[in-house]
């Protein structure tokens, strides 16, 4: 068989070699089983900018740097996704400490860890199969997690209750938003199901709208107003859609990816009465709820608003809201942990939701282990407690001041006015483009924003996300960039990125 | 609103949640003066597909056992101290250990501080430091590829070449997945297209993993049954995928064929000779073939040995190597790890369709990544402790007891099972799963379908109410009408196995006696 196979290595590579190879050998030539035009035509239309062609080219790019290829710049850096870790941020201590003993209990013997530490490994390795992370968890989480992150949610919504039964964990909050969209669509032609979300939008939405066959119902941020909602517009966009198919859905992510506002509980309140009006079920992304920078703005969440507008709403407006360990101020994006809270659900679709949720066996428990860490950290009277506070608030405090070095400097170029950075962490500053510069890309067959995007990544190394890639206005371009680079390498970004537009604005005039 | 509102908003609502619970709030709403309407988001108006999905594994017998458990921890008399989960592949709940040198890494990379600890060995650190070097930051805690980290699938890649004998692979074509589960659903979704008699078939086998069945329901696929033969120890018979493909050929569009080797829930292992005729088959019928291949270090049966379905496909020329598209599946959670919560998988893909490829990194780029613990798990999986290095030994000492314990329960489940009469039961070659098929008496029948139940589901139920041991009815993983099996892990350890096999046994005795 040796020589079969020694046959198969020499024609496995050209493929067009191969092809008629087999004609030679007497065997009829064939198409593949699955090709572009026999595929799940849903998954073609799926677009994820935050990882699309320029990620791609950025990749290409460093391993050419690698190779030595000489280039403008001597590293790329990657300003495209929300992956703090990756931009040198540091891991929190203490979440580190109990996922080691969680992973190998033999260290709760070793004293170099903090008792509290030890406590929670303790609690959470008790709550698993066999005491080991190593066993699959409830489907919906487990237990013991659930009911701490609904104290914490009863904590963060000043007493109101929250309930175990009505969390679910997930693997990152992508995965509970994907299900959740999952759950709502029915229906074909006029009557199949339309999901509202915002634009700019974060590109998971369109995706798995895209993926589910649901129908994309697109309502405008205002720029003008700082990336404030309007329901005036929430109203348009709505009476449009009701001609085309079922709106259902009204999806909100507050603090704003890729835009960075913090909504007003005055404007959540009037988008809860909406949504009660017009019998929506409300999804809240609110993975980025203690990431909130500007003076005068707070984080509220869609649940306490909603139930201190009375039992009129809060026994009737369907909701799920979402959160993560990937953002606000531990990023550990890679564990995949999350959970949704639902509310006012009917219980025959929970039960249809636990069952959905079981087929997956469970969210991975290390992730499950970290969000039990983020509900429920370290307490003032534990020995973990100041160093835990120092890390958080450094970390809180250096994007706060990043947010707004990236605001003020972009605003004192001449063609990027940028909206303060509220919260989240992004900037989705607003780009004046040159005729020449669109004309010249439309020749290239590219969108006049990634055509400057990818200008940016070739001469300067770095790596943005053009606005293209989360919807924007007619005739305007944009680009999203993290706020997370260390002050000092954000201060070089931000130069090379003013002088890049500069030259560019110069070369296209 | 300051604190005491809130308060009374809180209490107002809360009055009102229970009103709901208690199936009140139309004629509360409408005392209220407010219009009462259904919600957004009722049975009827949710995605049908979904309700279509059924998943025994974790249905409503498990869902029955957790309540069990609980009553038992309220103190409630049962005719049994605890509850013997039996129904899922889930080793470390069943208190198998993790392997150490796993572990040891996971810590180090989980708390890189630990570098500095002399107490760890000199391999796993040297393991943990190559893992963080290819995560961004160094730390676990950053997104990865969403194809998976370049170095752990180099290391997949080297892993499969040993594996198959110096067959190549490209770390390309490999992508790591969260558990085999995601990456076996991620193949289905692309696979699936066309409406009406266009729409696309896969054939799946009878008994089946459940994963299967519920995916093609959630994606609307058409399911095409072919049958195990359970008389030959669950072989597969071409002459029987040949006729499952011919009259689904009727309705639908066959595309792809599913093969789960070694078996779940039927324990088989397949020849050589048979993969061979699977290959033709495929080739001959122009089917995707999917080869879910998690449990190939789990074979116990002496004369049967893994044959990976890539490793036959190259062996037998570039006719079919060059041609035959084919997926198959690994995880992290079966073999001689069972580490399931970490959700680890890969999957490689063979003679793929270039544009397809680059869908199948658009789609999977949408979830970001698969979790990177489950990915450095991975890692060490494929490329564990070598002769030389310090953990070889111990690794080898865990690993061996690991599988030799299992292929140990294998024949005692099978020997114990065959010596009650009205069960019999396959070996059990491989993977980690008896598959007895049941008789039960035709009284007991009449009284499940009285009660609109399934008579293996009556059966199991019976069964964990007076003995508070948890299987899955063979209906939840499909079986020939009018046979009823039950799927049971040979998990539990040996004294654990032997006592629940004992309870097995009597209470099937008593079950037939009481229905003759």
């Amino acid at each position: 068989f040796l020589q079969h196979v020694k046959a198969s290595f020499g024609t496995l590579k050209p493929e067009a070699k191969n092809m008629s190879q087999q004609a030679v050998n007497g065997v009829s030539h064939r198409g593949k089983v699955l090709t572009l035009d026999s595929m799940n035509p849903n998954v073609k239309r799926v677009e994820y900018a935050v990882r699309g062609p320029i990620v791609q080219r950025a990749v290409q790019i460093e391993k050419e740097l690698k190779e030595g290829v000489k280039k403008p710049f001597t590293e790329v850096i990657k300003a495209n996704i929300g992956d703090a870790h990756a931009m040198g941020q540091k891991p929190i201590t203490f979440l580190r400490q109990v996922l080691a003993l969680c992973s190998y209990p033999e260290l709760l013997e070793d004293n170099m860890f903090p008792e509290d530490a030890k406590k929670r490994a303790r609690r959470i390795l008790e709550s698993c199969g066999g005491h080991s992370i190593g066993a699959y968890s409830a489907s919906q989480g487990i237990e013991c997690i659930r009911q701490d992150v609904a104290r914490y949610i009863e904590r963060r919504d000043g007493g109101i209750p929250s309930s175990p039964d009505n969390i679910y964990l997930s693997t990152g909050a992508s995965d509970a938003i994907v299900t959740m969209l999952k759950l709502l669509v029915c229906g074909e032609g006029r009557s199949r199901t339309g999901v509202m979300i915002s634009i700019p939008q974060y590109p998971l939405y369109s995706a798995a709208l895209a993926d589910l066959g649901a129908v994309q119902i697109s309502y405008y941020l205002d720029e003008d107003k700082c990336w404030s909602l309007d329901v005036a517009e929430l109203r348009r966009a709505l009476n449009a859609a009701r001609q085309h198919c079922n709106p259902r859905v009204l999806c909100i992510i507050n603090p704003g990816n890729p835009t960075g506002q913090v909504q007003s509980r005055q404007c959540i309140e009037d988008v809860i009465r909406f949504a009660k009006e017009e019998h929506l079920f409300l999804m809240a992304d609110e993975v980025y709820q203690d990431n909130v920078y500007a003076e005068g703005c707070k984080f509220h969440s869609f649940k306490k608003v909603l139930f201190e507008m009375g039992p009129e709403y809060s026994s009737t407006v369907e909701m799920a809201s979402f959160h993560s360990t990937s953002k606000c101020y531990m990023g550990e994006c890679g564990f995949r942990g999350g959970y949704m809270e639902v509310i006012n659900m009917d219980p025959e679709v929970k039960a249809q939701l636990t069952k959905l949720v079981s087929v997956r066996l469970c969210p991975p428990v290390p992730g499950q282990a970290l969000l039990d860490l983020v509900v429920n950290p370290p307490q003032p009277d534990e020995p973990s407690y100041t160093t835990f506070m120092k890390e958080r608030t450094a970390v809180l405090a250096a994007l706060a001041e990043k947010a707004r070095l990236t605001e003020e400097t972009f605003n004192t170029v001449p063609g990027i006015t940028c909206n303060p950075v509220q919260g989240a962490m992004y900037t989705f500053p607003r780009i004046t483009l040159p005729q020449k510069a669109i004309d010249k890309a439309k020749e290239e067959g590219q969108v006049p924003d990634m055509y400057y995007c990818m200008r940016l990544l070739e001469e300067e190394g770095i790596c943005l996300v053009p606005g293209s890639g989360f919807g924007q206005r007619e005739g305007t371009f944009h680009f999203r960039m993290t706020i997370l680079p260390p002050t000092e390498k954000l201060k070089v970004v931000l130069q090379k990125i003013r002088e890049f537009h500069l030259r560019f604005t110069q070369e296209f005039s | 609103m300051n604190h005491g509102t809130a308060l009374l908003w809180k209490r107002r609502a809360l009055s009102s949640l229970s009103a709901t619970r208690r199936g009140l709030p139309q004629e509360k709403m409408s005392e209220n003066g407010m219009v009462s309407r259904a919600k957004v988001l009722t049975i009827d108006t949710m995605n049908p597909t979904v309700k279509k999905v059924e998943y025994a594994v974790r249905g409503p017998i498990v869902q029955r056992a957790v309540e069990l458990e609980r009553e038992l921890s309220e103190g409630m008399k049962k005719p049994f101290a605890e509850v013997i989960k039996a129904n899922i592949g889930d080793a470390h709940a069943m208190g198998q250990q993790p392997i150490t040198f796993f572990r040891q890494v996971l810590a180090l990379c989980s708390y890189p501080e630990l570098l500095n600890d002399s107490t760890f060995p000199e391999d796993a650190k040297s393991r943990a430091h190559r893992i963080l070097q290819s995560c961004g930051g160094n730390s676990m805690g950053s997104y990865s590829a969403s194809q998976g980290i370049d170095s752990v699938r180099q290391d997949v890649a080297r892993y499969i070449e040993r594996r198959d004998g110096g067959v190549p692979c490209d770390p390309d074509d490999i992508y790591l997945t969260t558990g085999a589960s995601d990456g076996i659903v991620t193949m289905l979704k692309l696979l699936v297209c066309g409406e009406g008699a266009a729409r696309t078939g896969v054939m799946i086998s009878i008994p089946q993993y459940p994963l299967y069945s519920a995916a093609l329901a959630e994606l609307g696929a058409v399911q095409i049954n072919y049958y195990l033969n359970e008389e030959t120890c669950w072989s597969l018979d071409i002459g029987e995928l040949q006729r499952a493909l011919d009259e689904a050929r009727q309705y639908c569009n066959p595309r792809a064929l599913c093969i789960i080797n070694p078996g779940n829930p039927t324990g088989q292992v397949q020849s050589r000779e048979c993969i061979e005729d699977v290959i033709r088959f495929a080739a001959k019928e122009r089917l995707f073939l999917m080869a879910d291949e998690v449990y190939q270090d789990n074979v116990y049966a002496e004369g049967c040995q893994f044959h990976s379905f890539k490793k036959v496909l190259f062996e037998m020329g570039p006719e079919y190597s060059n041609t035959v598209e084919l997926a198959s599946f690994h995880s992290t959670s079966k073999c001689y790890m069972g580490e399931c919560g970490f959700r680890g998988g890969y999957m490689e893909i063979i003679n793929m369709d270039d544009e397809v490829k680059a869908q199948l990194t658009k789609l999977v780029s949408v979830r970001l990544c698969p979790p990177v613990p489950g990915q450095a798990l991975m890692d060490l999986v494929v490329n564990p402790p070598q002769p030389g290095e310090p953990s070889y030994d111990n690794f080898i000492k865990e690993r061996t007891a690991t599988l030799s314990a299992l292929a140990q329960k294998a024949k005692l489940t099978e020997q114990v099972l065959n010596t009650v009469q009205g069960i019999s039961c396959n070996p059990v070659q491989g993977a980690m799963y008896s598959f007895p098929r049941i008789t039960i008496p035709e009284k007991a029948i009449k009284e499940a379908t009285d009660k609109g139940q399934q008579p293996d589901m009556f059966y199991c139920m019976k069964m964990l109410e007076e003995t508070g041991i948890c299987l899955v009815p063979g209906s939840g993983f499909g079986q020939k009408d009018g046979t009823y099996h039950f799927r049971m892990t040979i998990l539990p350890p040996n004294d654990k196995l032997q006592i629940l096999l004992n309870k097995v046994k009597e209470f099937h005795q008593r079950f037939t006696q009481q229905y003759s």
